[in-house]
């Protein structure tokens, strides 16, 4: 049990430290607001709270270090400039590193993050102006305060209970109050009566909680000790203070106590708010009110009369119970700001969800084709009753693939720590700039883009980007800046990585390649054929092995594992501008729509986000060109037009494509070519089945499906199916020959 | 031929499922075999190695089909439906082997097997790590790591 509570400890912190980064991205790009810093430090407070309840001292010490200075930043008396920011990197980099060393049971080496730690306390006490040794013990305040955050209502209370009772000379919760506003004092005591007829405090004060801020304050004073709690009458009372929205009045809070009057003693009365001075205590007191089993302590002192304890537990803690409960007492870490509620799934009983319901969309296409082959006459019930179940299954099938789906965010925050080491140890100044983090894609396929990513992002570090005397040298500013990119492009995702370094520098390449034997000096190679050279085995440039990257175990490891995921690799380079990576991926081994058509015998599908067009035989404008190459035109551009049959080997090419129907295709570059086939069949959902897992990649195709029939269709890879400009071969037999020559280096 | 040494190191009785490719007798172990099917139509792959029929669906899985007449150099095998495929796991991947007919499955000695005769085709060497005699037939082991296909290679 306690185990389990941890793993969900962790899987929070992880969250919680991306919380952490996002904000620290903001604060970097100077577009923080006031939440940037209030979220922050719930991140690093709950993460504290959790530690608290695990007894992670290290953890603690440093997660208090931290949140101190996310409390002066909050309050106003650290402000944010480039030291700061530098600081919270470098202490959320640690703080990453304890949180994995806890998790796995490692322990730092001592001086590990000394540093960091040192500096965050000084950064505090300077701006508080407090010597050393009004430290407190974390442990003791991380107890309170981590109750507080279990115990919130929902209600927004700007962060206020989350203010560390321990720092003295702070400006207490007054930070955000409005000035002039008018609250509303209640106090509230409860007649025994009150609880025999079924009232619940709690529902009345969730009320009250609608119509504004609400904080609530409750006196324990009169409650007996449980040893003599027996029969005792109702002895808590409570003090709530209200800071209505717009338009309440006293009336409409007398309403809600309307159907206990007489069952209570009830004060109402309005106090101005420019005292905030006057809340503090309220929040303070609220601190300190729960204790770790609240339930079982209170709830017969609010009602020593009835059996059902939840609902008649004093009301200041029956939203704890209900929570703990509802979350099965994960400790409490919960963030105040409400969050998109969520349950964690063992990702296997997923992915064996989404095979059964793969299973089920190739069954409903198989009992489908069946019906199909039936005379017409048969129940037409029957094929109405298969549509809805081909409707349902498909967005069933949708549904469950949304479980994966993952945005890259997570993905793209590991990155940024990544550009910051590697910049430090090569002595660059760099940043990394994120675009479309949003983006989602395959968890499987997120998690296994972490290398290749990070070696991708220490060669751009340590060979793409000039040392910052070259930059300015150059021309350039100082910094670096390293660009990630997620976007869907095709029905694939594109994450392409781009530094504003030197760019590849081909001469040099060029020699290295020669040098190692994987070119000839005759070999005629065109710029974008040197570049790709880097991701050949055994290749590195370095002129000395640097300590980040240069093993020569380098791109070409980078590119196995993007190709084992059905993904490819590209890279383009410009000099003196820079290099961009790009690595287009499958979006998932899900389902797509496609094309089915039939080429010499064979049937195959085309998926549709590829397709722009089709043309039937004889409607197509086809002229003759040298080596029996052949082009179509449309709307006065020409296209090359690519034999599909021939392509893949399946028949010498046609004499001539008269009878052939022409499916214009546009890949990722952007590039369109038109390909010959056969027939064109009807377009369908299929369900991608991969075929590396039991054999290997085959050039010119994708993946394989299931049809109705049971038989095997291929899925074609378009991509490979557009001739690349003035290289003559078709990319499918550029990527052939690749594959040969990969085999044998 | 690894698997050789280290399979000759251990006296332990295996089963070992025997199946025929023309006049030829081979086996391969038993738990490397996961069903025996009759011969359904496969897909044709492009740019596969000859011996690769193409690709069969078990149940919603895909996996390649592979000729062992073809793979072993004894010629191209005409599918019918008497053809048998084995479908086998091997290296983590799954794969139907096609051939004549299965015989039997046998328990055998690991220690009585023995050594493949040193004949110059280079395929002999690779794909048999030894033979079993049994009564009077020669059975010849199937090294199965071999004989999957390679990536990107072909058969010769």
């Amino acid at each position: 049990m306690m185990s389990d509570l941890r793993d969900m400890f962790f899987e929070e912190c992880d969250d919680l430290l991306e919380v952490l980064s996002t904000g620290l991205e903001e604060l970097q790009n100077e577009t923080s607001d006031a939440e940037t810093i209030n979220s922050m430090f719930r991140s690093v407070h709950s993460i504290k709270g959790g530690a608290g309840a695990f007894g992670l001292d290290r953890l603690i010490k440093f997660a208090h270090a931290f949140e101190n200075v996310l409390d002066d930043l909050r309050s106003n008396k650290l402000e944010v400039d480039g030291t700061i920011t530098a600081l919270m990197f470098s202490g959320f980099d640690h703080l990453n590193d304890l949180v994995d060393a806890a998790r796995d049971d490692n322990d730092l080496p001592e001086s590990d993050g000394a540093a960091v730690l040192a500096e965050l306390k000084q950064t505090t006490q300077n701006a508080n102006g407090l010597s050393g040794d009004e430290e407190e013990d974390a442990n003791e305040v991380d107890s309170d305060d981590f109750v507080v955050q279990a115990m919130d209502f929902g209600l927004d209370l700007g962060g206020d209970d989350d203010t560390p009772a321990d720092l003295p000379g702070l400006p207490s919760l007054g930070g955000d109050a409005v000035e002039g506003a008018m609250l509303f004092v209640v106090t509230f005591k409860a007649e025994p009566v009150l609880y025999t007829r079924g009232h619940d405090p709690a529902l009345l004060f969730r009320a009250l909680g609608e119509m504004g801020d609400l904080s609530i304050e409750a006196d324990r004073e009169a409650v007996a000790p449980l040893e003599s709690l027996k029969d005792a009458p109702a002895a808590i009372s409570w003090t709530l203070t209200l800071r209505p929205d717009d338009g309440i009045d006293e009336s409409a809070i007398r309403e809600i106590f309307e159907f206990v009057e007489g069952q209570c003693v009830l004060q109402i009365s309005e106090v101005a708010a420019e005292t905030p001075a006057g809340e503090a205590p309220t929040t303070e007191a609220e601190c300190e009110a729960p204790e770790p089993a609240p339930v079982a302590e209170a709830a017969p002192a609010a009602a020593p009369t009835k059996a059902k304890s939840k609902d008649k537990s004093p009301p200041a803690k029956a939203p704890k119970a209900e929570k703990q409960e509802a979350k099965g007492g994960d400790g409490g870490k919960k963030s105040s700001e409400p969050r998109n509620s969520t349950i964690r799934v063992d990702l296997n009983r997923v992915d064996r969800l989404i095979n059964l319901v793969g299973e089920l969309v190739i069954s409903e296409a198989m009992l489908r084709q069946s019906m199909n082959e039936l005379p017409v006459s048969a129940n037409s019930a029957v094929s109405e009753a298969i549509g809805q179940l081909k409707t349902l299954s498909g967005v069933l099938q949708e549904s469950v693939m949304a479980i994966r789906a993952q945005p890259v965010r997570g993905l793209f925050q590991r990155m940024s720590r990544i550009v910051r080491e590697s910049s430090r140890q090569a002595g660059k100044t760099s940043r990394l700039v994120m675009v479309g983090e949003a983006t989602e894609v395959d968890k499987t396929v997120t998690e296994r883009l972490v290398e290749p990513l990070t070696h991708m992002i220490r060669n751009s570090v340590d060979h793409g980007l000039e040392k910052p005397e070259d930059r300015v040298a150059a021309g350039k500013p100082e910094m670096g800046t390293i660009k990630l990119e997620a976007a869907h492009r095709s029905g694939r995702v594109v994450i392409s990585l781009s530094d504003d370094g030197a760019g590849v520098n081909r001469p040099k390449v060029r020699q290295k390649a020669e040098e190692k034997g994987l070119i000839r000096p005759e070999d005629d190679l065109t710029d974008s054929d040197i570049d790709n050279l880097l991701f050949r085995a055994g290749f590195s440039t370095a002129d000395e092995i640097s300590q980040l990257s240069g093993r020569g175990v380098g791109m070409d490891v980078v590119r196995s594992e993007i190709q084992a995921l059905g993904g490819r690799i590209n890279l383009q380079s410009e000099p003196n501008k820079g290099t961009t990576i790009t690595i287009s991926l499958p979006l998932t081994l899900a389902v797509m729509e496609g094309m089915l058509i039939e080429v010499a015998g064979e049937s195959l599908v085309v998926p549709t986000v590829a397709l722009r067009e089709t043309l039937q035989p004889g409607q197509a404008n086809i002229h003759d060109f040298c080596d029996g190459d052949r082009g179509l035109s449309v709307n006065d551009s020409m296209l090359p037009i690519v034999d599909l049959g021939e392509a893949l080997g399946f028949r010498p090419p046609l004499p001539d494509f008269s009878n052939q129907s022409l499916l214009l295709i546009e890949g990722e570059s952007g590039r369109r070519s038109a390909l010959a086939v056969d027939g064109i069949v009807e377009q369908r959902e299929v369900v991608i089945k991969g075929l590396e897992h039991n054999y290997q990649s085959i050039p010119g195709i994708a993946a394989a499906t299931i049809l109705g029939n049971g038989k095997i269709a291929l899925i074609v890879d378009t991509d490979q199916m557009i001739p690349s400009p003035g290289n003559g071969n078709t990319g499918l037999l550029k990527g052939s020959d690749m594959a040969e020559v990969n085999s044998y280096v | 031929m690894s698997e050789q040494a280290t399979q000759e190191q251990t006296d332990e009785r295996i089963e070992i499922v025997s199946f025929a490719i023309g006049e030829q007798a081979f086996c391969l172990d038993i738990g490397h075999v996961l069903e025996i099917r009759g011969w359904t139509s496969t897909t044709t792959l492009p740019h596969a190695p000859d011996y690769v029929v193409g690709m069969m669906n078990l149940r919603g899985a895909v996996l390649p089909v592979i000729d062992l007449s073809m793979r072993l150099g004894l010629g191209k095998t005409i599918p019918e439906s008497r053809h048998v495929i084995i479908i086998a796991h091997i290296d983590e991947k799954s794969v139907g082997f096609l051939v004549d007919a299965v015989s039997n499955i046998i328990t055998v000695n690991t220690d009585e097997i023995k050594a493949t005769p040193e004949v110059s085709s280079s395929r002999t060497a690779a794909f048999i790590r030894g033979v079993y005699t049994l009564d009077d037939t020669i059975v010849r082991a199937i090294d199965v790591h071999q004989i999957m296909p390679q990536e990107a290679m072909s058969a010769a």
